[in-house]
């Protein structure tokens, strides 16, 4: 298993750059929703992930002795990306990227300011406004959209470092709904495309990946998985194999048959 | 006069004498290292969390990083 993980990886494909640092993976991934510390440690480190996101929120004064998600990520191992997950507004979003970065372990921040309760849709306008406002303010931005190309376009028109149009609604694991939006995204941003959210299994991020994005961010995949780290495994396999599958240049469609074997040479 | 009420992550609490955010850190037992500090919506650095005096009505929010995607 060891073996084919590390040769999978298309040789000649260039890494992953963002905001002008580099990264080997193209899975990024989510530390929310798992068992136990213990059992997020093991996927994380199954995915060969490099990006891992974090989200801000209150200490527990009560509960003051419960260790922060610092405890168990090795910061030096992994770039830590703070999201702005739970915000509604623009303001609330730039409150939060505010208190990410004074952490102290860089200026990136997954932007998200939140629409709907039910569908947690992005707020495309708020979107626009916080960028505005952290891309002036030092932040390199990665903005978590919808897969409209319109929205896509403003947001890199804004600054964002890169634009992470969802597969599908967070949480949801309905994989990719809508390819072609995704792709016509990637073919006409020039910053990095990351898909986030949505995928639900192995076959999903593969299917992504076939779309020639830049990457993808998981988290309640591998999370909500029974077994989450050979989930993380599978992931893993599954970003790779579609990436090569992506540069490899898949055959064309054709609505007919074509045989493989020689026509020519039949018995009479 | 030296008493300070103090909103914190939400809840009152009230300190006997004047008191730094520093302070206030020690005395919830929380590392100054491995959270980040808001007085009155104004993010204090860590540098700053010793000289930053509280003041009878601040709202103060301690934050850090939880797990999320």
């Amino acid at each position: 298993m060891t073996d084919a993980l590390q040769t999978l990886a298309p040789a000649g494909d260039l890494p992953l750059a963002i905001g002008g640092r580099s990264f080997r993976s193209r899975l990024m991934v989510g530390t929310g929703k798992y068992r136990d510390n213990a059992q997020m440690v093991r996927a994380i480190a199954a995915t060969g992930a490099e990006i891992v996101t974090v989200a801000v929120r209150r200490v527990d004064l009560d509960r003051r002795k419960e260790e922060s998600v610092l405890h168990h990520l090795d910061p030096d191992r992994h770039f830590l990306l703070a999201n702005t997950a739970g915000c509604y507004s623009a303001d609330e979003a730039v409150r939060y990227a505010r208190l990410g970065r004074e952490a102290g372990f860089n200026d990136f921040v997954k932007l998200e300011v939140i629409g709907d309760r039910d569908t947690l849709l992005p707020d495309t306008r708020g979107l626009l406004e916080a960028t505005a406002e952290l891309v002036h303010d030092g932040f390199t931005v990665l903005a978590y959209t919808n897969d409209d190309l319109i929205t896509a376009l403003r947001l890199e028109d804004a600054g964002c470092a890169a634009v992470m149009p969802l597969a599908s609604p967070i949480g949801s694991g309905l994989g990719l709904l809508n390819p072609m939006s995704i792709r016509t995204i990637k073919q006409r941003l020039s910053v990095p495309v990351i898909v986030d959210a949505g995928v639900g299994t192995a076959s999903d991020a593969c299917v992504t990946m076939e779309q020639g994005v830049d990457g993808i961010l998981m988290n309640t995949a591998l999370a909500e998985a029974s077994d989450p780290v050979l989930m993380a495994k599978a992931m893993r396999l599954a970003v790779e194999a579609g990436r090569a599958a992506f540069l490899a240049g898949r055959m064309p469609r054709r609505e007919i048959a074509v045989p493989s074997s020689p026509v020519r040479g039949m018995l009479e | 006069m030296s008493e300070l009420n103090l909103t914190v992550n939400g809840e009152p609490r009230r300190l006997s004498r004047p008191a730094t955010l520093l302070d206030l850190l020690a005395e919830l037992e929380l590392d100054a290292r491995t959270v980040v500090v808001e007085l009155n919506r104004e993010i204090i650095r860590r540098p700053d969390l010793g000289d930053a005096r509280l003041a009878d009505g601040d709202r103060v929010e301690i934050v850090h990083f939880v797990g999320g995607g």
